[in-house]
């Protein structure tokens, strides 16, 4: 019972906090909305027994990747953005489109759901599950991806240093 | 989550009265640590430090907490209002949540009940401390940001850049504790501590070949906290007091308890990896039995902060770009090397 108040509580903060993130002017302001957002994720993950993922979710979204968004936004030192009125594309193609978005996205899982209860923590969730995951199960995928990731380091690096 | 033989009601008593009881040592410490560190600062300088409230100045925490109430609470114009006021209260907040973590002995029985001596113990409590400092630095960024003032946000830009590289060589120097204990718990990580080599040698993980990891970790964390040699977020040469300037009154004081606070925390998370916790010598009547363990534990903290002043009497304040390099060419080379040194031996036993 608790459980699911806490589930739907954290669920609508990520939600306002999205909308706060579009609607806010200030780019400081929406950085800050993304780690409420963020934080309420990794509140959801910690409640669906992912405690690994949302402690993860915490340290490296909010406390790392939105940090540097944030030193960046000071450092250029940016101002409120002007508020457009909004574009006629996005109102004709961007509202049906969402609408259909996401009736799809709840038609799927209405449809997938078995009526099989699934208990919480049931799940690869603790940092062993995890680890056997990444490290055994899908050790080369992994691998790949962190090769990827530095590939990406090196070409910002390039890019970065280029003299003209 | 209410555990053994507790029921829930005696549980949420039992939590309330220890929640009291740490958070009321946790700020009596962070008082006395600022009489302590201009004490000894003092006497490194060849003066005396504090000596007119009370006796050896040992009031001063207390007169000191009486002038920052009575301050006049000043708010700059052209402040960013509502970040101004909330980067304090995230900073303290922030630094009071970790302390809730950590555990400061075994558990001990009143009336028939086995409480165990920390507010909470969760099996991810290592990461969800990780997890808070993260979040703390933004009550610096944002303080120096919201003060609409250029020292504040050069301090509030060298802050938020320094804290995210020496996070990167702190929690790779835990990882080799975590391979040898084989769990994120802090109870367990002391637990797993326990013992002599030759019944003198304790089994502590400084021993056990993280001599190297413990030595990052100090370095780490005396930059997480800010503190010197890595103060550059409040130079007072370079940039008046950084990311504090414009606060005064409680505002201030909240930043200062915050920066004490977590300097505990940090002590008492180095004694528990590093040096196996609240383990010792346990001797003599029950009484003894339940409180020599909170005594050796506080004895490493009180051990670290005394180390902590020690360096700030000592060491110079480093250059910005030597700063930078020391965390990504030297720090984070180290504590890739030990982790992998440490999981091939581990790896190679089994």
């Amino acid at each position: 019972m608790l459980h699911l108040a806490l589930f739907l509580i954290f669920g609508v903060i990520a939600v306002v906090g999205a909308i706060n993130l579009i609607a806010q002017t200030h780019p400081i302001n929406s950085a800050l909305s993304l780690v409420v957002v963020m934080g309420s994720l990794a509140a959801e993950y910690l409640l669906l027994g992912a405690e690994f993922l949302g402690a993860i979710q915490v340290i490296v979204y909010a406390g790392a990747i939105m940090v540097l968004f944030v030193f960046t936004i000071m450092l250029l030192n940016a101002g409120a953005e002007e508020q457009t009125r909004g574009s006629k594309v996005a109102i004709i193609i961007g509202i049906p489109g969402m609408v259909i978005g996401s009736v799809a996205v709840a038609w799927a899982l209405i449809r997938a759901h078995t009526g099989a209860e699934v208990p919480v923590g049931s799940l690869y969730g603790s940092a062993q599950g995890i680890g056997h995951l990444l490290f055994r199960d899908f050790l080369l995928p992994f691998e790949i991806t962190s090769v990827l990731i530095l590939i990406a380091i090196m070409g910002a690096v390039v890019l970065a240093r280029r003299e003209s | 989550m209410p555990t053994g033989n507790l029921s829930v009601t005696t549980f949420v008593i039992a939590s309330i009265i220890k929640i009291a009881i740490v958070l009321w040592v946790l700020l009596t410490a962070v008082a006395y640590t600022v009489w302590l560190e201009r004490k000894v600062v003092g006497h490194i300088q060849n003066r005396w430090g504090p000596t007119r409230v009370g006796p050896f100045g040992l009031l001063q925490p207390l007169a000191d907490g009486l002038k920052f109430i009575f301050k006049e609470d000043l708010t700059p114009p052209y402040v960013h209002k509502f970040l101004y006021i909330l980067a304090p209260m995230l900073a303290l907040s922030m630094s009071l949540i970790a302390i809730c973590l950590i555990p400061f002995g075994n558990s001990v029985n009143i009336a028939g009940m086995n409480i165990p001596l920390q507010i909470t113990d969760t099996n991810i409590a290592l990461l969800i401390i990780l997890g808070i400092t993260s979040i703390a630095v933004y009550g610096v960024a944002l303080a120096g940001w919201s003060s609409n003032s250029k020292y504040s946000l050069l301090g509030g830009l060298r802050a938020s850049a320094q804290m995210i590289s020496y996070e990167v060589a702190l929690g790779l120097s835990l990882v080799g504790v975590l391979i040898l204990c084989g769990t994120f718990s802090l109870h367990g990580i002391v637990e797993a501590q326990t013992g002599t080599w030759f019944g003198f040698i304790p089994k502590w993980n400084i021993f056990k070949g993280q001599f190297i990891a413990f030595f990052i970790y100090i370095m780490a964390a005396y930059a997480e906290t800010n503190r010197i040699p890595f103060d550059l977020p409040e130079a007072e040469t370079e940039l008046v007091a950084g990311y504090h300037t414009e606060y005064s009154s409680m505002k201030f004081a909240m930043f200062f308890m915050a920066e004490y606070s977590n300097m505990v925390t940090v002590a008492c998370l180095a004694s528990i990896l590093f040096l196996g916790g609240w383990t010792g010598p346990v001797f003599g009547p029950p009484i003894l039995h339940a409180l020599l363990p909170i005594f050796w534990f506080a004895l490493r903290v009180l051990f670290f902060i005394f180390v902590y002043i020690w360096v700030r009497g000592t060491l110079p304040r480093f250059r910005y770009d030597q700063l930078m390099s020391f965390a990504w060419k030297f720090l984070l080379p180290l504590a890739i090397a030990n982790v992998m040194i440490t999981a091939l031996v581990v790896a190679l036993r089994s």
